[in-house]
């Protein structure tokens, strides 16, 4: 049986290597030609070298964005992942119903993005009148606090998940022989969970900050980038520079605007794994 | 060996299944006209599948406008049905029509028959527009002016002519002691307002329904009322087009939405919330008298359960500009047929079939202008006034007035919203009307000058190189 399987190996790769072509391979390639192109639609593009890169870093909207997506990602990535690890840590702990509470926390990731944001953009508009404050259409600052807290909102359950997941897996020994050791509460947390966690938070970090980069339907449906473009995260600064604007100019600068996007996010979650791979303790 | 195709065969089987879970989502959003489409194929005869074939076209038409999504589905069985030709009518949700066809053109079943709005939105597809002159329905336009049109090549023809203006509630007016013969100019208009609004409580209404800024109503502002200032501007100078607008009546437009935003059922402050159904649904539960909207939306305000033809009217939109006394509604065009070029010969000629159909089939025509009850099916028509030969008078109550202002000798004021150069120049505007309603000083009014008149300059380079 081993024989065939290293035998065969190839043919059992082929479905999913055949989707992984079709599906992101080709499309990659193609959208990396089509950034250096000026195209109405993908099929009949032509060629005009890198003068859409030029546009697209000159673009004040897209620098903003950037900056506006940078902060974002720090602030919900922290929030997020402290609210996370809070949450599971209560719900490690010995209380009555945990298990409901765990299903409750994690159910707000069942909705979809958009129904979120539109409910939420309800809500918060809601309190913002009672405070007399303008809206969330009017408010660059209080569309970027209305976007954490939804994200939060939405994340925290799922984040802790994989935290309860990773605060089970540490042997009920360890904690004991630390107890025996005279460590308190506080010690026992930061010297011997924490250490023990961090293939959790690897990946818990991984993908809030990819999430938080490529979030589109959340921000589309609660600001709309509004006002003018001041509440605009990065993908939906590309969908609107894709097919909000008309001519056949701007498919090629928002294909540019993609390709630097993806790098962006690639190099960082890259340094972000480097980062915290190395804080991960054997076992 | 045989093991081996017996494996590479089982595996081939399998990634096509697989696979086509990803071709299926694309298709979802047609999925509802599909349907409809293949219970009409099942419908047919054997005969007329043999005609189509024979004929060896077919209609694709994507429609621009979701309002009228079920008339057209009907339409195209009707044509299927007459001629065995298959029709198929998908609508793209509201402001997704760029991204549907720009997705759509992409794709090896591309639509044969899509809408522009105008010269703007014909600079993204004029490669793609198949040249209509000396056609069958380029000789059914009643006026050349409806062909969208540069130098002998027809790109376009407009299959609809709009009015807008400010729909009046005659019954509320006459409650708050007034006529529409009281108002014939923005003087007018405002004392009205005013009145109304010091009046509000006694009298249980408002002048104006919510002037919405959200995306599902914002376009009736920066957009339809922004036509004005432009139209005024145009007319002086004698041109039709410009690549620097000077914005010469832009405090005539602030004092307009000023009358708007502090005569309205809601606080000013909390317009980028209201949403179009928001103030429809003022204006038909008798909260407002004034709402500004279009002759599309007749079958919203008037029918069962709704207003009767006398209950309404519409008024022209006075900014104190102009000849007042002589001043129509707003009427133009902003949906122009066109046929992809790219499509078959075949296709083609079918598309063109269908268009001149549309315009000269009794049952056609009776759908694409009649109201209640128009539609084979008992359901109500389009109630359209198109612009062609053969068209009987509209049902529209808005389209009649404006046929009896301009038989008056009143001038309509044209849509030279068309040549606004860019979406992004709306929104711009959009955004900064929103922020002035909601703390209006000089300075947020400055942000609203600039988003007019620097923007659109800058946006025509952009737009024009």
């Amino acid at each position: 049986m081993e024989k065939a399987i290293k035998k065969y190996w190839p043919i059992f790769l082929l479905p999913t290597l055949l989707a992984f072509l079709i599906g992101f391979i080709i499309p990659f390639i193609q959208g990396v030609y089509l950034s250096f192109c000026r195209f109405t639609t993908v099929r009949d593009a032509t060629f005009i070298g890198i003068s859409n890169y030029a546009t697209a870093i000159g673009d004040a909207t897209f620098s903003h964005a950037f900056w506006y997506n940078c902060a974002f990602v720090v602030v919900s990535t922290i929030a997020i992942n402290l609210g996370g690890l809070a949450v599971a840590l209560v719900l490690t702990s010995a209380i009555k119903g945990r298990n409901a509470f765990r299903t409750v926390f994690f159910m707000p990731n069942l909705i979809g993005g958009i129904v979120l944001g539109y409910i939420w953009q309800i809500l918060l508009n809601c309190v913002l009148t009672i405070l007399e404050r303008p809206l969330l259409a009017l408010d660059a600052t209080a569309g970027f606090w209305g976007l954490v807290i939804l994200m939060c909102w939405q994340q925290i359950g799922y984040m802790m998940i994989i935290y309860i997941a990773g605060l089970q897996s540490i042997p009920d020994s360890l904690i004991e022989a630390a107890e025996i050791d005279g460590a308190t509460k506080w010690q026992t947390f930061f010297k011997v969970k924490l250490p023990m966690l961090m293939p959790s938070i690897t990946i818990c970090l991984f993908l809030t900050i990819t999430n938080s980069f490529k979030l589109f339907d959340q921000n589309m449906a609660l600001t709309g980038g509004q006002p003018a473009h001041q509440s605009e995260l990065l993908a939906y600064n590309i969908y609107y520079t894709f097919y909000g604007r008309s001519g056949p100019q701007w498919r090629g600068i928002g294909q540019a605007k993609a390709v630097i996007f993806c790098l962006i996010v690639v190099v960082i979650s890259l340094i972000q794994l480097k980062m915290t791979k190395e804080k991960e303790v054997q076992q | 060996m045989k093991k081996r195709l017996l494996a590479l065969s089982t595996v081939a089987a399998f990634s096509i299944a697989a696979l086509s879970g990803c071709g299926g989502s694309s298709g979802e959003t047609t999925a509802a006209a599909e349907t409809e489409e293949a219970a009409a194929d099942t419908e047919k005869s054997a005969e007329e599948e043999a005609a189509a074939d024979a004929e060896g076209g077919s209609v694709y038409y994507l429609n621009f406008k979701p309002e009228q999504d079920a008339q057209w589905q009907e339409m195209a069985q009707m044509y299927t049905e007459a001629t065995g030709v298959p029709v198929k009518v998908t609508t793209a949700a509201s402001g997704t029509y760029e991204t549907m066809l720009t997705s759509e053109m992409a794709s090896s079943d591309a639509p044969t028959m899509f809408q522009v709005n105008g010269p703007v939105g014909l600079n993204n597809w004029k490669d793609y527009c198949y040249d209509l002159a000396g056609s069958g329905i380029y000789g059914e336009l009643t006026s050349d002016d409806y062909a969208l049109k540069e130098g002998d090549t027809v790109y376009g023809i407009a299959y609809v002519i709009e009015s807008y203006g400010i729909i009046t509630n005659k019954t509320l007016l006459s409650e708050a002691g007034y006529t529409v013969d009281d108002i014939k100019s923005f003087e007018d208009l405002k004392k009205v307002a005013e009145d109304i609004t010091a009046r509000k409580d006694e009298l249980g209404f408002s002048a104006f329904t919510s002037a919405g800024m959200d995306s599902s109503s914002d376009w009736r502002f920066k957009t339809h009322l922004a036509n004005l200032p432009i139209y005024f501007e145009y007319k002086d100078k004698g041109i039709s087009s410009t690549d620097a607008i000077e914005g010469t009546y832009l405090d005539n437009y602030r004092n307009i939405w000023n009358l708007y935003i502090n005569n309205a059922t809601c606080d000013p402050a909390e317009l980028t919330a209201k949403t179009a159904n928001d103030s429809l649904n003022e204006f038909v539960n008798g909260e407002a008298v004034f709402y500004q909207n279009g002759s599309w939306e007749y079958a919203n305000v008037v029918g069962e359960g709704k207003f009767t033809d006398d209950d309404v009217t519409m008024i022209p939109i006075y900014i104190g500009v102009g000849d007042e006394a002589n001043q129509g509604l707003c009427t133009g065009s902003e949906n122009y047929w066109c046929i992809n070029k790219n499509a078959d010969e075949a296709d083609i000629q079918a598309t063109l079939d269908f268009m001149e159909w549309c315009v000269t089939d009794e049952a056609a025509l009776k759908a694409m202008t009649g109201g209640e009850g128009a539609m084979p099916s008992g359901g109500a028509g389009m109630a359209f006034a198109i612009p062609f030969k053969q068209a009987p008078e509209s049902t529209n109550l808005f389209v009649a007035l404006d046929a009896s202002m301009t038989a008056e000798g009143k001038t309509p004021v044209s849509w030279n919203f068309t040549t606004m150069p860019s979406e992004e120049w709306k929104n711009m505007l959009g955004s900064a009307l929103s922020v002035y309603a909601a703390d209006q000083t000089d300075a947020n009014w400055a942000g609203v000058v600039s988003a007019f008149v620097d923007n659109w300059a800058a946006e025509y380079t952009l737009a024009n190189g």
